[in-house]
């Protein structure tokens, strides 16, 4: 069990300083917002964090249901769909978890995902339409995959990192308006000075508020990518089966539906991209490609 | 000599706080241990509870495997009856492959294979010989995290005064040791 743990270990480790990154661009950027308002640099830092603290609080309570609602998802109980129930239930065990709320979303299109804050308020989904296609291996794969999110604390981490891109991008807005009204302000008593330092300063900010959100959307998708891997690492070691995700991803693959329901903001959360599911491995893809990920199942399987 | 004092004070309330820690860690691994432990037992429960029903449903199709739904009454019966876990375990162990037997025979009965009671049934049992089976799985590393937490230094000086007692991982003799019994179908 040692590469599981190394694996997760890194993952976590990984994690942790990309958000640690975010959060320091989110500063600078208050900063800079500060400076330009013609305040000090350390009077923006506190309205940064206050930006992500109001966006944090909205996503914690209202941000699972949210998206539930989004992809018209439906509750269901066991006598709905008495398997489903029953691998999420055996999952459940293998984690040593509470039992999550369990979602279904007609689509015939084949994706799911979980959401929530923490173990004790999780929630898994999965469309219809990937439910009737695996048989129960592979059905206790995706969902192993799923409670994997859940235990490793993927649903907050997602969750956190779109915080923390959702403040940055808005900062950056605040910042690009400041700095035309700014610039207005000044050019009326630039005869007094100021002068050559302030247009210098001026662009910098400019290229900064454009560049910051595309930064910071690179590094959730890093983190996004590194998170599937670990899911799908964790996955294997609750069902001790790679085969049952490794056949359910390959299913995955030939799947040309797209989901209705699904957002750019939500896109990460899906077990395969929901847009883009033959992607390649790139900078700026939410999941890694079908192939490496079965590669890499395929190299635990031998390890076994 | 008062610096003596309060740097010797301070190292007693380092070592007391760190006895604490210790303490609250195995308290915790204990109730681990617990919990996993009872989970097993619901399922074995729940287990005992749908023998009856399925037997009943597959004896309506194939009624001369008599020798198969007396072993399973006798085995069903020995291990509920059971006073320790030591003594149900390897009764449990038998039923599982016992029942396993009942399902591949039932294999052999078309007409039964397309009664949606027994599908029913079967999908409850095959669930709930996973959750035992996840179940000990579960068990068994939260016992061998314990195991180790209680015999590590400098753990074992408190852990033997508590009367913390190593516990027993539940194996399975057969061989399929560490993995989840995969009955399938498609």
């Amino acid at each position: 069990m040692a590469s599981f743990e190394k694996l997760m270990d890194h993952n976590k480790r990984l994690s942790v300083l990309l958000f640690l990154l975010l959060m320091l661009l989110l500063g600078f950027l208050g900063a800079a917002v500060g400076v330009l308002w013609g305040g000090d640099w350390y009077t923006g830092i506190p309205v940064a964090l206050a930006v992500g603290a109001i966006y944090f609080s909205i996503s914690w309570f209202f941000g699972g249901s949210m998206i539930l609602s989004m992809n018209h998802a439906r509750e269901i109980r066991h006598e709905d769909a008495p398997q489903l129930w029953n691998v999420v239930e055996e999952l459940a065990i293998a984690g040593g978890l509470p039992m999550p709320k369990v979602f279904l979303i007609e689509d015939q299109a084949m994706n799911a995902f979980a959401t929530g804050r923490d173990p004790q308020h999780a929630s898994v989904a999965i469309t219809r339409g990937l439910m009737e296609k695996l048989n129960r291996e592979e059905l206790q794969g995706v969902m192993a995959h799923e409670m994997s999110h859940v235990r490793n604390y993927d649903i907050r981490f997602a969750m956190l990192m779109a915080v923390m891109v959702g403040s940055i991008v808005l900062i950056c807005d605040i910042l690009r308006r400041s700095l035309f009204f700014g610039s207005m302000g000044r050019r009326r008593n630039s005869s007094s000075g100021g002068g050559k330092g302030q247009v210098i300063l001026a662009i910098a900010a400019l290229v900064l508020s454009i560049l910051a959100p595309l930064f910071a959307a690179i590094i959730q998708l890093a983190v996004s990518r590194q998170r599937e891997y670990l899911a799908d690492a964790s996955a294997v070691e609750l069902t001790r089966n790679p085969k049952g995700l490794i056949h359910a991803l390959q299913k995955l693959s030939g799947d040309p539906e797209k989901l209705r329901g699904a957002s750019r903001g939500t896109q990460h959360l899906y077990i395969v991209n929901p847009f883009t599911k033959q992607g390649r491995d790139s900078l700026f893809s939410t999941h890694p490609s079908l192939e490496s990920r079965i590669a890499r199942l395929e190299q635990i399987a031998a390890a076994a | 000599m008062e610096k003596g004092l309060y740097l010797f004070g301070g190292f007693l309330l380092v070592l007391g706080a760190y006895g604490i820690y210790i303490y609250n860690s195995l308290v915790r691994k204990k109730a681990r241990v617990e919990n996993g432990w009872s989970q097993i037992d619901v399922q074995l429960k729940r287990r005992y509870d749908l023998i009856p029903n399925l037997v009943e449903t597959v004896k309506a199709y194939a009624a001369h495997e008599r020798e198969l739904f007396q072993n399973i009454a006798a085995l069903r019966s020995a291990a509920h009856a059971a006073a320790s876990p030591e003594e149900a375990l390897p009764l449990e162990n038998q039923l599982s492959g016992a029942l396993r037997s009942l399902l591949m025979v039932s294999e052999n009965y078309p007409d039964l294979k397309a009664n949606e009671n027994f599908l029913a049934l079967q999908e409850e049992l095959a669930s709930t010989e996973n959750k035992i089976a996840f179940a000990r799985q579960y068990y068994n590393d939260t016992v061998k995290e314990y195991n180790i937490a209680i015999h590590v230094f400098p753990n074992n000086l408190l852990s033997r005064r508590l009367g913390y007692e190593p516990r027993p991982m539940w194996t399975l003799e057969d061989s399929s040791e560490g993995k989840p019994l995969h009955i399938s179908w498609s």
